[in-house]
């Protein structure tokens, strides 16, 4: 594992904006209220969106024209940015309603479908990069969602929110469930269903013979955070994660998509 | 009349037909042999803008018509599509130039099966040549060039009407910006064939038919064309539409079990039947239905080649009870077009009503499709 030579790069110090993607908060998708107008514009520009700050760190590993599927996109601003500013070949995934409809109006082609169950309908190696942005913890079998991945594309992009930082370990020893920018919501409410550590995570790659080609450590304002890798268990907020492998891909059933 | 139902219109609307083809520039089929002679009846909603960019194609349904929209003089029920096209609407005429024309081989305005032979002074009946899915292409192709249209912003289809946007995209997606298919088919299946199959049948036993002459012996297929209906009717709705509407109620309360309209469901489908072969022609349904069966674009050499270089927006839309072409049709296209490199924006809407879902005002998907313009729409005026 290496640290990223990029990360002083490219992230923009962007405010964040009421119409910014999936929220920075580990949720599987955003609950609508927050998607933009959808009645007819008036002609001419939109407000250009900033992009959030992982987001845009995010979308500073991918290279330019590359084949982007983001699993989880939501209302499709990472797409978008890839789309407009870096010249990719773009895809989006999501399953909440309003999400879809921001993404279509927004431009982002984007396919209605269930992670948990409904990723083979894409072919092997369709893509040169999938992402999972902040998703992993919600889905219910993120084994086999990385599996997939790496059965779709050569690269894979995860980031997930760290439940091990040491505030929610403070949360924890103080008798509270953690609630945090990264994880918002209470513990009756959260979207997530998993909450690891990024240990955690890290095992689950190294199980699934997937091998982490770059870590970023972030912190919860979704920067690059700054703390030594060795700690980034306890000290970073989430982090993302760049993957490759495994080779063997083939082995992987894949089901008829259709009749 | 404009105002009897809920929401704007775009008013009254009368057809236009024009001649297309003929004899020194005749119509070339796919299947070979050639029409002398190809009418179109179209209506058109909303106007053309100074540089051509904002039409839309409507293509309907096996047996719909060029009246998508508005009123016919006198006439108490709107067009078709009148909920997803119409001022503010999802296809919106005050933006968009609409076209909806009759297919070739329909019974409504477009030259079909059950038109005059010029060479004969007779009806063609089954001398009409086979047709294909991109004859129907290139007869809206030419309407096009006719209205001096060289790309559409968008063509629009459901269930057959999907799938000539789907021949359409993949044979001249430079025509195109914009393709929307919904509850369409790229290949039908066994099972579906078997109904079109069995309807089929009907027609042609019934001894109305006369070889398909019927028309000039004073004859019509009414019994077996109203059989056809009842039968594809029922591949339209969903099991749950039809509990919901009828379940088992009695037609009559207290009546005496026979072999007659005993339930108020075979009461709706006999209904169905007889109203589809006042309005319907029998010759137009045996071709037009035989060309949904032989559609299997995907399997052409290269058959990607064209749109995966043109890269038009796609949007596909699936309903989750329609079984008469249910999601993994509409998925077989999304993987299709994805595997060929084509993003494609997909979704399956909720929906009880079945096939049938496409023709509905179902709130999920006319949003939808209305986002997907009004995109299309912003960057042609960006």
């Amino acid at each position: 594992m290496t640290a990223d030579p990029s990360a002083a790069g490219p992230a923009p110090d962007g405010a964040r904006l009421p119409d910014e993607s999936r929220p920075a908060d580990g949720r599987l998708s955003p609950d609508g209220s927050q998607a933009p107008d959808l009645s007819r514009p008036p002609d001419g520009a939109r407000p250009t969106d900033r992009l959030r700050r992982d987001l845009a760190l995010l979308g500073s590993l991918i290279p330019p024209g590359a084949r982007v599927l983001d699993l989880g996109c939501g209302h499709g601003s990472l797409l978008r940015h890839l789309q407009a500013e870096r010249g990719c070949v773009v895809q989006g995934v999501e399953i909440d309603d309003q999400s879809v409809l921001t993404a279509i109006r927004r431009g982002v082609p984007v396919i209605e479908l269930d992670i948990d169950h409904e990723l083979n309908n894409f072919d092997d190696q369709a893509y040169d990069v999938v992402v999972l942005s902040k998703t992993v913890q919600a889905v219910r079998r993120p084994a086999e969602v990385l599996r997939q991945m790496a059965r779709i594309a050569p690269r894979s992009i995860v980031s997930m929110p760290n439940f091990a930082h040491w505030r929610n370990g403070l949360r924890l020893l103080a008798g509270h469930a953690p609630v945090s920018k990264d994880l918002p919501y209470a513990w009756h409410d959260s979207p997530n269903v998993h909450f690891g550590s990024l240990a955690d995570l890290e095992e689950l790659f190294a199980g699934l013979g997937l091998k982490v080609e770059r870590c970023i450590p972030l912190d919860p304002a979704g920067r690059r955070a700054r703390c030594p890798l060795g700690l980034r268990n306890w000290l970073a907020s989430a982090a993302l994660y760049e993957l490759s492998g495994p080779p063997a891909t083939a082995a992987l059933a894949r089901p008829t998509p259709a009749a | 009349m404009p105002g009897q139902s809920a929401g704007r219109h775009v008013g009254l609307v009368t057809p236009t037909t024009v001649r297309l083809f003929t004899p020194d520039d005749p119509l070339r089929l796919a299947r070979g042999g050639r029409l002398d002679q190809v009418d179109v009846a179209y209506e058109t909603y909303g106007q053309l803008t100074a540089a051509k960019d904002n039409a839309v194609l409507v293509c309907h349904a096996l047996t719909g018509n060029a009246h998508a929209a508005g009123f016919h003089p006198g006439a108490a029920k709107p067009g078709w599509w009148d909920h997803l096209i119409g001022p503010g609407k999802a296809i919106d005429t005050d933006r968009f130039f609409v076209v909806c024309p009759n297919l070739l081989g329909g019974c409504q305005g477009t030259t079909g099966p059950g038109s005059l032979d010029p060479a004969t002074g007779r009806t063609y009946g089954l001398d009409f040549p086979l047709l294909d899915m991109a004859d129907f292409v290139a007869v809206h192709r030419r309407l096009m060039a006719h209205l001096g249209l060289t790309r559409l912003l968008a063509a629009v289809g459901g269930s057959l009407g999907g799938m000539q946007v789907l021949e359409w995209s993949l044979s001249h997606p430079e025509d195109l910006a914009n393709a929307v298919i919904v509850a369409a088919s790229s290949r039908l299946t066994a099972e579906n064939i078997a109904f079109s199959a069995v309807a089929r049948e009907a027609i042609l036993r019934d001894p109305g038919f006369h070889d398909g002459h019927y028309a000039e012996a004073g004859l019509t297929p009414e019994s077996g064309l109203s059989i056809a209906r009842m039968m594809a009717h029922i591949t339209y709705l969903s099991g749950e539409a039809l509990s919901a509407k009828f379940g088992r109620a009695a037609q009559q309360v207290g009546q005496q079990a026979g072999f007659g309209v005993d339930f108020a469901v075979e009461s709706y489908l006999r209904h169905q039947g007889e109203v589809f072969s006042d309005r319907f022609d029998a010759l137009s349904y045996l071709y037009l239905s035989r060309v949904m069966d032989y559609f299997d674009p995907f399997a052409r050499p290269q058959a990607t080649a064209a749109i995966a270089a043109a890269r038009p927006g796609v949007l596909v839309i699936a309903f989750t009870t329609d079984w008469r072409f249910d999601r993994r049709h509409s998925l077989r296209i999304v993987a299709r077009l994805h595997g060929a490199g084509v993003p494609v924006t997909y979704r399956c809407v909720p929906s009880a009503s079945g096939h049938d879902s496409f023709l509905l005002p179902i709130p999920r998907y006319t949003d939808t499709v209305g986002a997907f313009l009004d995109r299309a729409w912003e960057v042609i005026r960006a």
